[in-house]
């Protein structure tokens, strides 16, 4: 984190390669996302049901997490409680190590990436396979990681795909799109055929009904939560949804948002356990790391309405440029910028709400209407109180000039000062201004003493 | 109608100009034009930095400025929207109910200038004439905080002589955002260079916008690269008329 935001985004700006496929994936899927929108009549009012569905959900949490216990331990589930990261990853090792297996296949998950799941298996002996093709494209590259919530792998096309399989599966490929996929498809069809312990995260838990949901696009979720002997969900505790008749909802506003489809290709939905069908053990795992703290602060707790649809990283023009890497972590883009300071703790990432220009694009595309600006400015303005993260010259400059405004006539000497290039005013003259950006001169005359010249 | 100018802190300090043409125009639309002198700055930089709790007191100051005013009018999307959409909020962080509820009764009477024009006065055209190739930027906060919509638009659709041209992407940010273009200088350059390139696209002789602050973001950009495409207030442009 030293240099923060500024310091990483900096790096990326810098790849061609990189800013080239950005700007043509975002604004392909911002297209796509406006036209699909664009059929749904009463797309605001859809907007505005979300937003109150996950209200409901969040204001009463412990009530519909305590229901959700009891729905899936009614339905053969085991439900395991995670503080952190650690306890959640300790109960995945131990299901595949009761069941002796070294492998676990993975459905996508940024529930499992936010907590090192891999990693920690790894340490355990348990190696992670993740089944979803950007997913894999990201492991099998070497030193890779997510650079968006839905496409991880955007940062790269298809040429450098081409060449990660080549080195890492040992298969000869082009990189035309349907080579690509038969070569991943052939690879992990033995690993759902053979390994014996299924993960996944969810998109939705339904308190009412015990109901865990995934969505996704390639089948492969639908195979990691049916055909193997176990199952693993670890699921956030925001993810729940009080009712079944919530999940309407939900799932007309996602795909449009996140893919810009009208329907997803999968949707998997299942409760606990059933004799001669899917899996024989299902254990959910419900984690906090963090989400308790967040659902503390009045204005930030929004966030976790969020149902990781991405549409706030496709508009964004700063994450079009910067990319998801420069955010630092799992989740990046808009969104990113005001969950992972409250998640990992403010002064843990410090510059990530100073990340936008505070355009609003991200606000107008939310399917469940959080307003990331406001929060935005909301976190900056607790960075400033809380933490040391702002030096003492800017603390000192800011000082200066809310005292320079205080009154007319503090004011209208600063004015006098600038014109000769001194004082508060004049020290926006800020040299990472003028790296790019030329400064206006002062004129001769401000606009009140015309006005008072010539009117008053 | 009698409208008191908010002239905004840049304006006033660095594009007098653009001040010159807001009242130009009004009292060519026989509005009565005063300026209370008494004015400073919004403290929108502040709140936006994270120092709202620095500025309650120019919420205050703002309040008993522009109190009994009729209307009040900027020549400053953004400005504009720190007062509507952001001034309760700091009023409120303050613990100040009674601030909060002077805000609520004067927001409402509170305009940018476009706004004022189409919306509030019903005109279009300013009787303005400029002949020149021009192409506006919609700046964020006027289009998605005030919801201006195409009102800017219009005022210069009946500008005589212009050569109006769209800008592709127009919707997206120039990259100015207050103290992000320097606390995040090289996105923000990044975002400005891919703005600046669609405006030299268009061969505009002239980029125009409903903001100063933007205006001074592109127009410290054109100016580097000595584009010889230079930027222009839309009030400058409704002021304009060179027959």
């Amino acid at each position: 984190m030293k240099g923060g935001f500024p310091q990483a985004a900096r790096a990326s700006l810098a790849d061609s390669q990189l800013r080239r496929n950005l700007g043509h994936a975002t604004s392909t899927i911002r297209a796509k996302r406006a036209r699909v929108v664009g059929e749904v009549d009463d797309w605001e009012a859809l907007r505005e049901a979300g937003a109150q569905i996950k209200e409901r959900a969040l204001r009463h949490l412990d009530v519909h997490l305590e229901r959700l216990e009891e729905t899936v331990t009614r339905a053969g589930g085991t439900v395991h409680w995670a503080r952190d990261g650690a306890e959640a990853c300790a109960v995945v090792a131990e299901v595949a190590r009761a069941h002796g297996s070294e492998e676990v296949i993975k459905v996508k998950s940024l529930a499992s990436d936010e907590i090192d799941l891999n990693e920690r298996l790894a340490a355990a002996g348990v190696r992670a396979v993740e089944t979803d093709l950007a997913e894999l494209i990201i492991q099998l590259g070497e030193g890779d990681s997510q650079s968006h919530i839905l496409v991880p792998a955007i940062h790269r096309n298809r040429a450098e795909i081409a060449a990660i399989f080549r080195r890492e599966l040992g298969v000869e490929v082009s990189d035309e799109p349907s080579e690509l996929t038969a070569a991943a498809r052939a690879y992990l069809r033995e690993k759902f055929l053979s390994v014996k312990v299924g993960f996944s995260g969810a998109n939705f838990a339904i308190a009412e009904t015990g109901h865990v949901v995934v969505v996704e696009s390639e089948g492969n979720g639908r195979m990691c939560t049916t055909l193997p002997e176990v199952l693993v969900s670890v699921v956030g505790i925001e993810k729940i949804l009080p009712r079944w008749e919530d999940l309407g909802v939900m799932l007309q506003l996602l795909p449009r948002s996140s893919t810009a489809e009208r329907m997803n290709p999968y949707t998997s939905i299942w409760s606990g356990v059933s004799d001669g069908d899917g899996p024989r053990e299902f254990h959910l795992v419900l984690l906090d790391a963090g989400r308790t703290d967040v659902l503390a602060d009045e204005v930030g707790r929004a966030a976790l309405r969020c149902i990781r649809c991405s549409a706030c990283l496709n508009v964004c023009p700063v994450y079009e440029r910067t990319g998801g890497h420069a955010y630092e972590s799992i989740y990046p883009g808009p969104i990113g910028a005001i969950l992972t300071p409250q998640l990992r703790g403010l002064d843990q990432a410090p510059t990530l709400p100073w990340a936008s220009s505070l355009c609003g694009a991200c606000y107008e595309v939310c399917p469940v209407k959080i307003d990331i600006p406001s929060i935005l400015v909301h976190l900056r303005g607790r960075v400033v109180r809380e933490t040391k993260a702002e030096g003492l010259s800017e603390r000192a400059a800011m000082g200066a000039m809310a005292r320079v405004f205080s009154s007319r006539r503090t004011y209208e000497a600063a004015q006098r000062m600038a014109k000769l290039g001194r004082g508060p005013l004049a020290s926006a003259a800020l040299r990472p201004w003028t790296r790019s950006r030329e400064l206006p001169q002062p004129p001769s005359q401000t606009f009140r003493e015309w006005w008072r010249e010539h009117r008053a | 109608m009698r409208a008191s100018l908010f002239i905004t802190c840049l304006a006033d300090t660095l594009f007098p100009q653009t001040g010159r043409a807001t009242v130009a125009v009004l009292e060519r639309m026989g509005v009565e034009v005063d300026f209370p002198v008494e004015q400073t700055c919004c403290g929108q930089m502040h709140a936006n930095t994270g120092y709202g709790h620095e500025v309650v007191g120019l919420v205050a100051r703002f309040v008993r400025v522009f109190g009994e005013a009729e209307v009040v009018v900027t020549p400053s999307g953004s400005c504009a929207a720190m007062v509507r959409e952001g001034y309760e909020r700091l009023a409120m962080e303050a613990g100040d109910e009674t601030l909060a509820a002077e805000v609520r009764e004067l927001a409402p009477r509170v305009f940018e200038l476009s706004e004022l024009l189409v919306r509030r006065l019903g005109v279009e055209d300013v009787g303005a004439s400029f002949h020149h190739r021009v192409t506006y930027h919609p700046t964020c906060h006027s289009l998605r905080l005030l919801g201006v919509g195409d009102a800017p638009l219009a005022l210069l659709r009946a500008v005589r002589g212009i050569d109006l041209v769209e800008l592709p992407e127009a919707e997206q940010c120039c990259g100015f955002g207050g103290t992000f273009a320097v606390k995040n200088a090289d996105t923000s350059t990044a975002m400005l260079t891919d703005k600046l390139r669609r405006i030299l696209d268009t061969r505009a002789d002239v980029c125009t916008a409903a903001d100063s602050s933007c205006l001074m973001h592109i127009g410290g950009g054109l100016a580097r690269s000595r584009a010889g495409v230079r930027v222009m207030h839309l009030a400058e442009i409704l002021a304009s008329e060179d027959g």
